[in-house]
C-alpha cells in the first residue's frame, strides 16, 4: 500500500487531451495567474505595512479616514479583470454548448454503480469507452436512478446524469489514451467506485477495435431496438406500414407533432423516451389517452435507447403521389371521424385515409 | 508587544456576570445575552469536537488508495462532517457566541431586544443538535450535507428525517439570533450611537441578520418537502410522477448560497475590529467597509445558480448566475483591502489576535480568489465537485472564518472572562493552525484539477501522495486546535487577571469592567465620537 | 352592557406597562416587539414561499394536470373556510381595539370568537382531508387517479403540494388557537389594557398573515380548473 508513496511521479497537473482541455486549460493559468499576483500583493503589503508600522517603528498612528479615489480604483479595475474572466469563460462554455453535427453519438446509462455504454453499432461496455482520436464524440446520457455526474477529467468535460432527462455532453478527444472516468455527483454506497477508463484509439486502431467485436454483439442499437419494439408488443398498434389505432412511427424522428392540447413539440429523443416510460404526459391530437401501457420500470433506460435508434433507422415511406398507390405518408393528423383539426396553425398536416384499423 | 493591564489585586473580586448567581438554574433559565453566549460557546466547541473527529477519521481513510474504512463507514462520516460543521458550529459560531455577547454592548443596550428569545434559540440549537446524535447514533445519514434528490428522499437507506429534523431546528434558532440582532439594532441603539458610528462588527452581524432571517425559512421547507417524501414514498421531486429533482437544488442552495455569507460575514466584522485596535487606527473608508456588508447580503441571494453549472440548466441563466458571482466578489475585495490600508501608517503589533487577523487576509484572499475560477463558466465545469471545491470552501471558511473566530475569542476572552490567557502558547497556537491548515488544504486545490472527485472513500493510486500531505496537514491542525482549549480553560482559574481594557482598544465593550455586569452599563452611556476613535483625523487621503 | 372606559389621569407605571428592564421606554419596547413580529412573519412568507414556488414551477409545467385537479376540490367548504377566516381576521383586529381601549369583556368575547372561527375552520379542513381519504387522492398512500389517466402523475404533484400547503396553514393555525388562548387566559387575569396591549396585537398580526395564505391557498388550489 506504500508503494506508490516511493514512487516520483506524482502527478500535479491532469493530462491535456482534447480540444476542450486545451482552451480550458488556458483560461485556468490565466485565473492562476491573476490569483499568485493578488495574493501576492496583499501578503506583500501586509507584511510590508506589519513590519514598517511595527509599533517598535511607529509609535503613534497617523489616523485616515479613507480615500473614496482609492476606493473606486480598486473596486472597479479588479471588476474590469473580473469581466474579462467572466468573459472568456462564458464565451468558452457556450462554444463548447452544442455537440457538432457531425459527432459520433455513443449512449450512456449510469445506475448506482456504473456506467453502461452503448454503441450504435450494437456494442456494449461497462465502465470502459472506446473512441478515436480527433472526432468529436456526443454522449447522450440517461440515469436508472440517482443524479450521477459524468466527468473526463482529461478533457475538462462534465455534465451531471440527472433521472427523468436525457443530458448530453461532447469533447474531441486529441490525444491516444487512457483517461480516467470518474462519477463526480455523489449517489450512494459506491460512488467512488463508479469510476473508469476512456480509451482514445488512432484511427486504425480504432477500426481494428471495432471489427473485433469488442463488448460482444447481437447486433446494431437499432436491431437491438426493434427486438425490443417486437417483444413488447409495440408493433400491435403502432403498425409500420399501415395506419394502426397509435401514431406511425415511420420517419417520426425530428418531426414536429401536434398534441391534442394544441402544443406542437419535435418528436427527439426525449419526447420519445417519455412516450415510452410516460405515455400519458403527452397525447397526440386525435388519439386517446390511456390506451399505451406505461413502460416505465418495464423497459430500462439501456432499453429505450435502443428502441429510439430503430425508431430512427425507420425511413420515412415513399409519398403517395410518387407511387400511386395505397402507400400512407407521414402520418400527423388524427385517423378517425371526429378527428377535425383543432388548430389551423399546423402547416405540416397531411390528409389520411379516414379509415381507422 | 501587548501591555497587560494588571489591576492590583482586591481582596473580593466585584459583581460580575458570571459571579452574580450560582447554580444550574441560574444558568439554563438565563435572559442575560452574555450567559447564552456562553452557553453556545460550551455548545458549539462541542460540536466542533465531534465534526472535527469525523474530519480525523475520513483524512485517516484518505492515507490510502483503497480506504481504510468501509464506504458506508466513510460516507456516513463525511456527511455528519459537513451538517455538523455548516449547520451546529459556522452557522452559528460569531453571532451565537461573540456577538450575542457583544451586540447589546457595542450599542451601548443593557441586553438583546428579545433575551427570553434568545434563550429559546439556544435551546433549540441544543433540540437540534440532539436530533443529530440520535442520527449519529443509530447508524447515521450518508447523503452529505446537501440531502440531494432523489438519492435523499427515495434511495438512501440512512437517517435522513432526523438529520434534516435536526437541520430544521438548529435553522429555526439561527432565524431567531437574526431577528433579535436586526431589531436590537434598528431599536435598542443609545443616545448618539447612530447608524454611522456602529462598529463594523455591529454592521457586519446586522448584515448577516438580514441573511439569517431571509434565507433560512427557504432551508426549512425544502428540508420540509423531503422529509414529507420519505415518509409518503412520493413527493415533488420525484421523477417517477414528472417531478424535478432539479427543484430541489434551487430550493436548497437558495438558502445555502447566502448561508455561505453568514459564515464570513461575522468573521470579516471581527477582523475589522482586531485591525483596527492592533494597529492604533481607525478603520480605512469606514462606510466602504460597512456598505460592502450590506451589499454582500444582498447580492448573496441572486448567486445561487453557480452550484448547477453542470446540471443542465439553461446556458442562459447559467451566464447570469455567473456574472453576479464575480460582482459579489467585488465587496469583498474591497474589504481586504481596506484592511490592509487601515495597517498603513498605523502602530502595528503582533499580538495573537493581530496575528489570527495576518491569517485570515492571506488565506481569505487565496479562497475568496478560487472562487473566481467557480464563478467562470467554463472553468467551473473541469473543477465542480472535485476537490477544488473542497479546497476553495475550506480556505474561506476554516482559513477565513474559523481563524476570525480563533481571532476574536482570544481578543474578547479577557473581556468576558477577566483573565489573560498566556502569550506565547497562544502565539505558537496561531503559527501552528496556519501551517497545518495550509498543508491540508492547498494540495486540494491541485487534487481538484486532476480530477479527484469530492465524496470518494478510494480513488486512483496517483492521487496518495498529495492525499499523505491532507492528512498530516489535518493532523496538525487538529493539535493548533486543541492547544488553545486546553489554555482557555487554564486561564479561568489561573490567568493573571486582566483589566477593563488590557489592549488599549476603542470601544463601548473596552470602557466597562471585565468581566462585565449584568445589565452592562451603570448609566446609559452616551455617544458623541465615531468608531475606532484613537485620535484626530490627520489625513484624509485624495 | 357597554364597558365605561377608565381615562388615564397619570403617566403609566412600568408595572402596568410591563416595561422590561432592557428598555429605556415603553414606546421602545412596543416598536421593537411590532418589528420583531414583522420580521418574524418576512420568515413566514419565505417559508411557505417555497412551496408556492415550487406549486408556479409545476403549474407551468403540467397546466392541464394541474387543471384537471379542481373537479375534487370541495369549493362549498372550501369558500366556507375562506369566509370563516376573513370573519375571524375581523374579530381579531375587534379585539385588538378592545385591549387599546382597556375594554375587557370585549376582549375576551372577541377572541373567544376568534377561536370559534378557527376551530371551525379546522374541523372543515378536517372534514376535507377525510373525503380527499376517501375518493383516494392521498398521494403516497391510496393515490388513484382514473377518470383521467393522462394526468395522474402529475396531478399528484398538485395533491402532494395541497396536502403539504394546506397542511403546513393548519399546522400554523393550531399554534394561532395556542396563542389566543394564551392570550385569552392573560386577558382573563386583566393585564391587557390601553398601557399594555402588545401581545394582542402581535399575535393579532401573526393571526393576519394566517389567514393571508389561506387567501393565496384557496384561488391556487381550489379554482384552477373552474372557469372551464
Amino acid at each position: 500500500m506504500w508503494d506508490s508513496l516511493l514512487l516520483a511521479d506524482m502527478p500535479l497537473f491532469p493530462p491535456t487531451a482534447s480540444v476542450q482541455a486545451h482552451q480550458i486549460d488556458l483560461l485556468y493559468f490565466f485565473l492562476v495567474a491573476v490569483t499568485a499576483v493578488m495574493t501576492a500583493l496583499i501578503f506583500a503589503g501586509v507584511v510590508f505595512f506589519a513590519f514598517k508600522y511595527h509599533r517598535t517603528r511607529n509609535p503613534r498612528a497617523t489616523q485616515i479616514e479613507g480615500s473614496t479615489k482609492l476606493e473606486l480604483t480598486w473596486s472597479i479595475l479588479p471588476f474590469l479583470v473580473m469581466l474579462v474572466m467572466f468573459w472568456w469563460g462564458a464565451d468558452l462554455f457556450f462554444a463548447n454548448a452544442q455537440p457538432p453535427k457531425d459527432a459520433m453519438e455513443i449512449f450512456v446509462t449510469g445506475k448506482q454503480w456504473m456506467w453502461k455504454i452503448q454503441y450504435p453499432d450494437g456494442g456494449r461496455e461497462i465502465n470502459e469507452l472506446h473512441v478515436p482520436v480527433g472526432q468529436p464524440v456526443k454522449l447522450t446520457m440517461a440515469s436508472e436512478d440517482v443524479i450521477h455526474s459524468f466527468y473526463i477529467p482529461a478533457f475538462r468535460v462534465k455534465h451531471d446524469v440527472v433521472p427523468g432527462h436525457y443530458d448530453t455532453l461532447w469533447f474531441t478527444p486529441t490525444k491516444p489514451g487512457r483517461y480516467h472516468l470518474f462519477c463526480t455527483e455523489y449517489c450512494g454506497t459506491l460512488h467512488a467506485g463508479m469510476i473508469g477508463w476512456v480509451d482514445v484509439l488512432s484511427r486504425r486502431d480504432y477500426d481494428a477495435w471495432q471489427s473485433g467485436g469488442a463488448g460482444g454483439r447481437q447486433g446494431t442499437l437499432a436491431e437491438l431496438g426493434q427486438q425490443q419494439y417486437e417483444q413488447h408488443g409495440c408493433s400491435t398498434c403502432h403498425l409500420l406500414d399501415q395506419q394502426g389505432r397509435c401514431p406511425n412511427l415511420r420517419g417520426l424522428y425530428k418531426k414536429p407533432v401536434l398534441l391534442a392540447d394544441g402544443r406542437t413539440v419535435i418528436a427527439d429523443d426525449a419526447y420519445i423516451r417519455e412516450s415510452i416510460l410516460d405515455p400519458n404526459a403527452k397525447i397526440v391530437a386525435g388519439f386517446e389517452p390511456g390506451l399505451m401501457p406505461v413502460f416505465k420500470g418495464q423497459i430500462s433506460e439501456e432499453g429505450v435507447i435502443q428502441i429510439i435508434a430503430f425508431i430512427k433507422s425507420l425511413a420515412p415511406a415513399v409519398p403517395a403521389s410518387q407511387q400511386g398507390s395505397q402507400q400512407p405518408p407521414i402520418v400527423l393528423a388524427p385517423p378517425g371521424p371526429g378527428a377535425a383539426s383543432t388548430s389551423s396553425s399546423n402547416a405540416s398536416r397531411t390528409p389520411v385515409n379516414s379509415q381507422r384499423q | 508587544m501587548a501591555t497587560i493591564a494588571h489591576e492590583t489585586p482586591r481582596t473580593a473580586t466585584p459583581v460580575n456576570y458570571l459571579n452574580v448567581e450560582h447554580g444550574w438554574k441560574s444558568w439554563l433559565f438565563t435572559t442575560d445575552h452574555k450567559r447564552i453566549a456562553v452557553l453556545y460557546l460550551v455548545s458549539i466547541t462541542i460540536m466542533f469536537a465531534v465534526g472535527g473527529f469525523a474530519a480525523v477519521l475520513f483524512r485517516i481513510n484518505l492515507l490510502t488508495p483503497e480506504g481504510l474504512f468501509s464506504p458506508e463507514m466513510y460516507n456516513r462520516l463525511f456527511s455528519l462532517h459537513g451538517i455538523i460543521m455548516v449547520f451546529f458550529f459556522l452557522v452559528p459560531s460569531i453571532p451565537a457566541t461573540l456577538a450575542n455577547f457583544l451586540i447589546p454592548i457595542m450599542v451601548g443596550a443593557k441586553d438583546l431586544a428579545f433575551p427570553r428569545i434568545n434563550l429559546l434559540s439556544w435551546y433549540l440549537y441544543v433540540i437540534g443538535a440532539l436530533f443529530a446524535m440520535y442520527c449519529v447514533f443509530r447508524g447515521g445519514v450518508d447523503t452529505g450535507w446537501t440531502f440531494y434528490a432523489p438519492y435523499s428522499s427515495t434511495y438512501s437507506n440512512s437517517y435522513v428525517v432526523p438529520a434534516v429534523a435536526g437541520v430544521f431546528v438548529a435553522g429555526f434558532s439561527s432565524i431567531l439570533t437574526g431577528l433579535n440582532f436586526i431589531v436590537t439594532v434598528h431599536k435598542m441603539r443609545a443616545p448618539g450611537m447612530t447608524w454611522s458610528r456602529l462598529p463594523l462588527f455591529v454592521w457586519s452581524n446586522y448584515a448577516t441578520g438580514l441573511i439569517q432571517v431571509l434565507g433560512t425559512p427557504v432551508l426549512a421547507i425544502s428540508l420540509t418537502l423531503i422529509a414529507l417524501e420519505r415518509v409518503a414514498h412520493v413527493g415533488i421531486f420525484d421523477p417517477n410522477i414528472g417531478g424535478d429533482p432539479i427543484l430541489f437544488q434551487h430550493l436548497f442552495w437558495f438558502y445555502s448560497h447566502p448561508a455561505v455569507y453568514i459564515m464570513i460575514l461575522p468573521g470579516m466584522g471581527v477582523i475589522s475590529e482586531i485591525v483596527s485596535c492592533f494597529s492604533r487606527k481607525r478603520v480605512f473608508g469606514y462606510n466602504f467597509v460597512a456598505f460592502s456588508s450590506m451589499a454582500i447580503a444582498v447580492l448573496s441571494f441572486v448567486v445561487w445558480g453557480h452550484h448547477m453549472f453542470v446540471t443542465g440548466q439553461s446556458v442562459y441563466t447559467s451566464v447570469a448566475f455567473s456574472i453576479l458571482s464575480f460582482m459579489v466578489a467585488v465587496p469583498s475585495a474591497i474589504k481586504v483591502f481596506n484592511w490592509t490600508a487601515t495597517m498603513y501608517k498605523g502602530s502595528v503589533s503582533f499580538d495573537t489576535p493581530m496575528l489570527y487577523a495576518f491569517g485570515f487576509i492571506g488565506l481569505f484572499t487565496i479562497g475568496g480568489l478560487t472562487g473566481l475560477f467557480l464563478a467562470c463558466l467554463a472553468l467551473d465545469v473541469p473543477v465542480h465537485g472535485t476537490y477544488f471545491i473542497v479546497a476553495h470552501f475550506h480556505y474561506v471558511m476554516v482559513g477565513g472564518m474559523v481563524m476570525a473566530y480563533m481571532g476574536g475569542l482570544h481578543f474578547w476572552w479577557p473581556k468576558m472572562t477577566g483573565r489573560m490567557y498566556p502569550q506565547v502558547w497562544s502565539q505558537i497556537s496561531a503559527a501552528i493552525i496556519f501551517v497545518g491548515f495550509n498543508l491540508t488544504f492547498f494540495p486540494q486545490f491541485i487534487l481538484g484539477y486532476l480530477g479527484m472527485p469530492r465524496r470518494y472513500h478510494a480513488y486512483p493510486p496517483e492521487f496518495q501522495m498529495l492525499n499523505v500531505l491532507s492528512t498530516a496537514g489535518s493532523s496538525i491542525l487538529a493539535v493548533g486546535y486543541v492547544i488553545p482549549l486546553i489554555y482557555f480553560l487554564w486561564s479561568l482559574k489561573n490567568g493573571p487577571i486582566a483589566g477593563k481594557n488590557p489592549w488599549g482598544a476603542a470601544g463601548l465593550e473596552w470602557q466597562i469592567q471585565s468581566p462585565p455586569t449584568t445589565y452592562n452599563f451603570d448609566d446609559t452611556p452616551v455617544v458623541n465620537e465615531e468608531a475606532y476613535n484613537y485620535g484626530p483625523v490627520e489625513e484624509v487621503v485624495g | 352592557m357597554a364597558e365605561t372606559v377608565v381615562p388615564v389621569t397619570h403617566e403609566p407605571t412600568p408595572e402596568e406597562t410591563h416595561l422590561r428592564h432592557h428598555f429605556a421606554t415603553p414606546e421602545q419596547q412596543m416598536d421593537a416587539a411590532t418589528l420583531g413580529m414583522w420580521t418574524f412573519l418576512i420568515t413566514e412568507v419565505l417559508f411557505f414561499g417555497g412551496m408556492f414556488a415550487g406549486y408556479a414551477v409545476y403549474r407551468g409545467m403540467y397546466p392541464d394536470a394541474f387543471a384537471s385537479t379542481s373537479r375534487y376540490m370541495n369549493l362549498v367548504l372550501g369558500g366556507t373556510n375562506t369566509a370563516v377566516l376573513i370573519c375571524s381576521s375581523l374579530t381579531m383586529a375587534l379585539s385588538v381595539r378592545a385591549a387599546q381601549l382597556s375594554k375587557r369583556r370585549d376582549l375576551i368575547l372577541f377572541l373567544i370568537l376568534t377561536m370559534i372561527f378557527g376551530t371551525i375552520f379546522l374541523v372543515i379542513k378536517g372534514f376535507e382531508y377525510h373525503d380527499k381519504w376517501v375518493e383516494q387522492l392521498v398521494p403516497g398512500f391510496n393515490f388513484r387517479y382514473d377518470e383521467a389517466i393522462q394526468y395522474a402523475h402529475n396531478a399528484q404533484i398538485l395533491f402532494f403540494l395541497y396536502f403539504a400547503m394546506t397542511g403546513m396553514h393548519a399546522l400554523h393555525m393550531v399554534v394561532g388557537l395556542g396563542l389566543l388562548t394564551f392570550l385569552l387566559v392573560q386577558a382573563n387575569r386583566r393585564v391587557f389594557h390601553a398601557n399594555y396591549f402588545a401581545p394582542v396585537e402581535m399575535i393579532g398580526l401573526y393571526w393576519h398573515f394566517v389567514d393571508i395564505v389561506w387567501i393565496f391557498l384557496f384561488p391556487l388550489l381550489y379554482l384552477i380548473g373552474q372557469n372551464r
